[in-house]
């Protein structure tokens, strides 16, 4: 019993981390209806950004945080502008593959730069392990789903109380009104690329916190489970997204601990494909019916 | 008009009889092939530098027989087909002498029939796969099999430090954590110790809390962990988060600086079986570790070391055969021998009648942020 | 139409023939046309499903892994037997024959999980389609790597070289033809339709779950006979061959080539074949490199290097081209 609250603990904290990267996708998604496959490694980028500011600028964790999110930020909007924009009227799999070029180019100069060999993330927060009986909660763990769930508020209230808000959603409803209604369309979609790159970057430094460790190819599992995540909870819905990673950091750490580690990189698939079968819109989606 | 181009004329023959003595003879090549991107791209890496290192000391000293060494080194990203698509691409175009490589012995599994049925010496410096050498008689290892380290840790756990209860945690997606896992257990439960939880990861995860958390439930004396560094570092810091207070231990893939980088006091009181301590007073080991740094910028890790030990064999067994012929080199290298043998950083090396080499083992503990030499072990 | 037949045959024996004599290349080039040819039956049968059907799969790995897998394990563990047991036939020929069957059998289990997994899967649209099947290619690779008895995680040695040039060049000539008169038949019409619109293709009466279903199948089929060609020339299958990254590849050569255009899937092939092995001097930028290109090239010509068209040297007097929409390949 002690076993499972254990493991559940692990498991809500890495579901926190998976729940930031899917909000990202998600708010692209809705907007552009691409699956940003270069998402996972703006989360790295985002994690190395961290690393750099809290080793050799010696930034306190929340800054080094909130660095890491602004520069993620930048590099989200140059992505879309160069990358992504040009082809907006394109056929959408060219979309898809570019997002994929961008992906390995990131991936690659980070290598070429850095290196492959994992790193150790600078501990600024030094480690306090609370008991609770025999069950183990650190300070971190707390840290990573506290920062996320204030994180998710936070969104929540751009999207749905702000004028942004209002746009990005005007935006991803329907374009072409959106656009007649004198909606700026390409700041809309660069801001939502500019906030769902900071969210990324946001998991990226609190995964070094948790892991004490990131490499140029952390991005690419955790970007495909974070999409799985968003389609989980119903893609385009921000609380969706985070219902998404909760379930599936859980499921994943419930797997590893009862069934075998190595069956759990399937578990997000086998979820993913359940799902789509019984509900294809995910767990919080409406169905949509196609029109002739 | 015409003494002009009389001149250039006679000067340009002059500049080629000057250039002409000058002229080296051709370089020798020596292909390597790692997997310097992808997912395991930080071995492929390490493992590129020591080779890169041997041949340019190498050369710097006037190369071997009189010519210098080339070295091509090709990316794979450790795929299968890239490495059969490299080897080709060595072998046919660029015609090597000898490939370096591969650091997984899956690939070595690729790469060691083409280079047998060419007829082209291949040295692995990590794979640690019985069947790789057992392809041919053009193929050579210098790592350890995995049985002796196995065995030697099993030993080292139950008869020195009298642990009674281990538990394991076992890289499945690693041939060589899987092979040293199941040495350790057979030995281990021969002297009549206990294994008391089998826990399995995959390379390059980043959350063990939910295997970590079991073997705590098994309260075991000694956990063995072999596997690679960049895995052992977040396992033993996790590890200690969750509250498992004692001692880990692996093989020589937990031989790199950044493992007490990345672990910490974690890595504390830990044991591991090595070919050599980085700390050893050994003259060769000392210059090679010192250059390594000064070129890399970081203390070299096993597989630096190997690597750098396998180009060297190559370039003795050059050396030896006065001719870079790969059935010279091949017989060359298996005339190093016991009283003979070739002496590297890893050690003193000599192989059997299967191409594997034989030589000794030391255990090392970490001890105060360093590797501290507790004892040599002799096959 | 008969003579037709005849010409086809005489025209693959010719062409088996000189895979053949192939064999005095360069080993290195040679390889580089195995592989080339490989590419081109994943390249074609992929298109199938997304260039004329027009849904959205990138899970053709698995396909090829499965098929890949489960003839280099029959090849494994009962080729000898079954081998032997044909000893009234010269040993060589007995050996091509139980490839030939091995083969057909990796690709039947293939076809057979397309078709598990299409049916429910392919009432999906669009970019759910496109998760599902990646999910799919996931779940295949983690089977494989929880499977021990082809070797799991360490990769399974020990396959027998049976692929030569000559079967690689039969095989995507039986591709080649079949996909392009399927393509040119009826049946073929009903499948570009659902392309162009599902919606008014299933007001015209037809059947669109079936001929996608059937267009899922074939594909899947070709894939697991590339994969098994795969298997029996590199002598060792390993889960790293099959990553979400090889779906990307095969992905790649399609969209390269362009999207429902045979010629474009064949040049998409060649060119994702030969475009890392021209990149091998830069070593480390190698890969760097490659991706600038790729983005490159889809900034210049989303549609991809053919588009729809097709490139013709049957009459040689004209290139004719076949005029088909492309926009928006996949999507609603």
């Amino acid at each position: 019993m002690e076993n499972i609250v254990q493991q559940i603990i692990n498991g809500i904290s890495l579901g926190s981390i998976y729940a930031l990267i899917a909000l990202g996708y998600t708010m692209v998604y809705g907007i552009l209806r691409l699956i940003n496959f270069a998402h996972g490694d703006i989360y790295m980028m985002g994690a190395f950004l961290g690393y750099f500011a809290l080793s050799f600028w010696n930034f306190s964790f929340p800054m080094g945080l909130l660095f890491a999110m602004g520069g993620a930020a930048v590099l989200g909007i140059i992505i879309e502008r160069f990358a992504y924009r040009p082809l907006r009227l394109a056929p959408r799999i060219s979309l898809l593959i570019t997002a994929i070029g961008v992906s390995f180019l990131l991936e690659n100069l980070m290598v070429l730069w850095l290196g492959a060999s994992p790193r150790p993330f600078p501990q600024k927060i030094p480690l306090e392990i609370y008991f609770i009986g025999n069950i183990v909660i650190t300070n971190r763990q707390i840290i990573i789903i506290l920062v996320s769930i204030i994180l998710m508020f936070l969104l929540q209230f751009i999207v749905l109380k702000t004028k942004v808000g209002k746009a990005m959603r005007a935006v991803s409803y329907d374009k072409e009104t959106a656009l007649m209604m004198g909606i700026d369309i390409d700041r809309i979609i660069a801001l939502t690329f500019a906030i769902g790159s900071s969210l990324a970057a946001a998991a990226g430094v609190l995964v070094g916190l948790y892991f004490n460790k990131i490499d140029p190819y952390m991005g690419i599992m955790p970007g495909l489970k974070a999409f799985v995540a968003a389609v989980l909870g119903g893609i385009g819905i921000i609380p969706g997204a985070m219902l998404g990673g909760f379930i599936l950091g859980i499921a994943e750490v419930l797997v590893s601990a009862f069934i075998s580690s190595t069956v759990r990189d399937a578990v997000a698939f086998i979820i993913l494909i359940f799902i789509l079968l019984i509900r294809p819109s995910g767990i919080l989606g409406k169905y949509m019916r196609e029109k002739v | 008009m015409q003494k002009s181009f009389k001149i250039l004329l006679i000067l340009s023959i002059l500049f080629s009889l000057l250039i002409f003595p000058l002229q080296a003879a051709a370089p020798i090549k020596i292909g390597a092939i790692f997997p310097i991107t992808g997912p395991i791209a930080t071995f492929g890496i390490s493992s590129a530098n020591g080779v890169k290192m041997a041949f340019e000391e190498v050369n710097a000293k006037g190369g071997v027989l009189g010519s210098k060494i080339e070295l091509i080194l090709e990316d794979d990203q450790y795929k299968a087909e890239e490495v059969a698509n490299a080897a080709k691409k060595l072998i046919e175009r660029d015609k090597v002498v000898a490939i370096i490589g591969e650091v997984a012995s899956s690939m070595s599994l690729v790469l060691a029939p083409i280079c047998q049925a060419s007829k082209i010496v291949m040295i692995t410096p990590t794979s640690t796969n019985p069947r790789v050498t057992l392809v041919g008689d053009y193929i050579f290892r210098a790592c350890f099999i995995d049985d002796f380290q196995g065995t030697v840790m099993a030993n080292f756990v139950y008869k020195t430090l009298k642990l009674k209860t281990s538990a394991m945690l076992v890289a499945v997606t690693s041939d060589y954590s899987k092979g040293l896992a199941q040495f350790y257990k057979e030995a281990y439960t021969k002297l009549g110790g206990k294994i008391v939880a089998e826990e399995s990861y995959s390379e390059g995860d980043s959350d063990f809390r939910a295997q970590l958390t079991k073997i705590k439930a098994a309260k075991p004396d000694f956990v063995y962990l072999p596997g690679y560094y960049s895995d052992i570092g977040p396992i033993l810091l996790q590890a200690r988060e969750l509250g498992i207070t004692v001692p880990f231990g692996g093989g020589d893939g937990w031989d790199s600086p950044k493992l007490i980088e990345t672990a910490g006091k974690a890595a504390e009181g830990c044991y591991f079986s090595n070919h050599y301590s980085p700390e050893s007073q050994d003259s060769k080991v000392q210059t090679f570790v010192r250059d390594y740094k000064k070129k890399f910028g970081e203390t070299p890790d096993a597989l630096a070391a190997l690597s750098y030990d396998a180009a060297m064999l190559l370039v003795e067994a050059i050396k030896r055969a006065r001719s870079a012929e790969p059935s010279k080199i091949r017989d060359a290298l298996m005339s190093f021998t016991k009283d003979k043998p070739f002496r590297g950083v890893t050690g003193t090396i000599y192989f059997d009648q299967n191409r594997n080499p034989v030589k000794s083992a030391v255990i090392i503990e970490i001890k105060g942020g360093k590797q501290v030499y507790r004892a040599t072990v002799r096959p | 139409m008969r003579r037709n037949y005849i010409l086809i045959f005489i025209i693959v024996i010719i062409l088996v023939y000189l895979g053949n004599l192939a064999k005095g290349l360069n080993p290195y080039f040679y390889q580089l046309l195995v592989f080339w040819g490989i590419n081109s039956i994943l390249a074609l049968s992929l298109n199938l499903i997304n260039g004329f059907a027009g849904q959205f799969s990138i899970g053709h790995a698995g396909f090829m892994a499965v098929g890949g897998y489960f003839s280099s394990a029959l090849s494994v563990y009962q080729g000898e037997k079954i081998i032997s047991l044909l000893n009234f036939l010269p040993l060589s020929v007995a050996q091509e024959i139980v490839f030939f069957v091995f083969l057909i059998l990796g690709g039947l289990i293939s076809a057979i999980l397309g078709l598990i997994v299409g049916i429910p899967t392919l009432r999906l649209k669009g970019d759910y389609l496109a998760i599902a099947t990646l999910g799919f290619s996931e779940i295949v690779r983690v089977a494989i790597l929880n499977l021990d008895v082809v070797g799991g995680p360490r990769g399974f040695p020990g396959i027998p070289q049976r692929t030569n040039l000559s079967w690689v060049i039969l095989w995507f000539i039986i591709c080649l033809l079949l996909i392009r008169n399927l393509i040119n038949s009826s049946h073929g019409r009903a499948i570009i339709s659902i392309r162009e619109d599902e919606i008014a293709s299933e007001t015209m009466g037809i059947n669109t779950t079936f001929y996608k279903v059937l267009a899922f199948v074939i594909g899947a089929f070709f894939a697991g006979i590339a994969g098994g060609l795969f298997a029996h020339y590199l002598m060792m299958l390993h889960p790293s061959s099959f990553t979400f990254f090889r779906s990307v590849e095969i992905l790649l050569m399609i969209v390269l080539g362009g999207m429902g255009s045979i010629t474009g899937s064949i040049l998409g092939a060649f060119m994702l074949t030969i475009l890392p092995e021209a990149l091998r001097g830069f070593t480390y930028l190698r890969l760097i490199i490659y991706s600038i290109i790729l983005i490159g090239i889809m900034l210049l010509r989303p549609q991809g290097i053919m588009g729809g068209k097709e490139f013709s040297f049957s009459i040689f007097r004209k290139i004719y081209t076949r005029v088909n929409k492309n926009e928006n390949i996949g999507s609603k």
